[in-house]
């Protein structure tokens, strides 16, 4: 290694995240869960026979679809903060519990 | 495209690979930019945007590591926040240098000084050299990693990298000469 390589070495150091942001990052993927489970809970099946709302239905699927996974990370980093007694496995089964959970209310 | 049946497992995989690589977008975005506040909305709109695609990335990846992926997000992003606000990327040297060993005052200001005039030079060159260093030196990735979140071969990447190391090594020489006269 070289005496600038080494200087950069030096001069890059990586630089930990705020607790701020993890915790600004979570709530952001809850509000988008919490948003499409709304819009999915007010769902009328009436609503199929009109054309004109397809579109926003499809539209709160996808959200939900994503929003989904997305509170399935939140939740995985919330029980990821409770696991340090129970392990990774604590971790993975937690995600699964979660995941399932997602699932049947998603098949409602 | 995932099944729903695939769902699970990529949530799984996707909370892994945030949890593996969230400081090294933070530190990619931190060194971009600059400042704490837009490199911690840079790594939020990273991983947000990394969620809505990580299917299609996650079976375009052929098993590669995804790091280089999200790495392109992050420089992307980048890029736009510059474009739009047509800023200069500055590094705030207090916030980042981290002298971890305990050092004689003489040493820590030494050092200081030194990692001061590295980021000066890295600051003044050409973007892709830039980002290329930050990507090795930062974050630790080699070539092929740098090569693919760049968009580029790797044998045309590791002359970047060479040349960005001469030409900072030039300007480092220069600086000390007129710091001496």
């Amino acid at each position: 290694m070289s005496e600038v390589e080494r200087l950069l070495q030096n001069a890059f150091v990586p630089v930990e995240p705020p607790g701020a942001l993890t915790e600004r990052l979570e709530r952001r993927l809850t509000e988008l869960t919490d948003a499409a489970m709304h819009e999915l809970a007010d769902f009328d099946p009436g609503a199929l026979r009109d054309p004109r709302r397809w579109a926003r239905l499809a539209a709160a699927g996808l959200v939900a679809g994503t929003a989904g996974g997305a509170l399935i990370l939140v939740r995985a980093r919330q029980k990821h903060r409770r696991r340090e007694a129970h392990g990774l496995r604590a971790l993975q089964n937690g995600l699964r519990e979660v995941s399932g959970d997602m699932r049947r209310r998603m098949t409602r | 495209m995932a099944t729903a049946v695939d769902k699970p497992q990529l949530d799984l995989e996707f909370a892994e690979l945030y949890r593996a690589h969230l400081r090294d977008v933070y530190s990619y975005s931190y060194y971009r930019i600059g400042n704490h506040h837009d490199a911690e909305d840079l790594t939020e709109q990273t991983f947000l945007q990394a969620y809505r695609h990580f299917a299609r990335a996650r079976a375009e990846s052929n098993g590669r590591p995804l790091r280089p992926w999200l790495i392109r997000i992050a420089h992307n992003l980048a890029a736009n926040y510059h474009r739009d606000r047509s800023r200069r990327p500055q590094t705030h040297l207090e916030d980042a240098a981290i002298l971890t060993e305990p050092l004689g005052t003489e040493q820590i200001v030494e050092e200081r000084e030194e990692v001061e005039a590295v980021l000066r030079g890295v600051a003044g060159l050409p973007d892709d050299r830039r980002e290329a260093l930050i990507m090795r030196f930062a974050l630790g990735m080699d070539n092929r990693e740098i090569a693919r979140a760049l968009g580029r071969s790797e044998g045309a990447t590791k002359v970047l990298i060479h040349r960005a190391i001469r030409q900072l090594e030039e300007r480092l020489k220069e600086e000390e000469e007129v710091t001496d006269e």
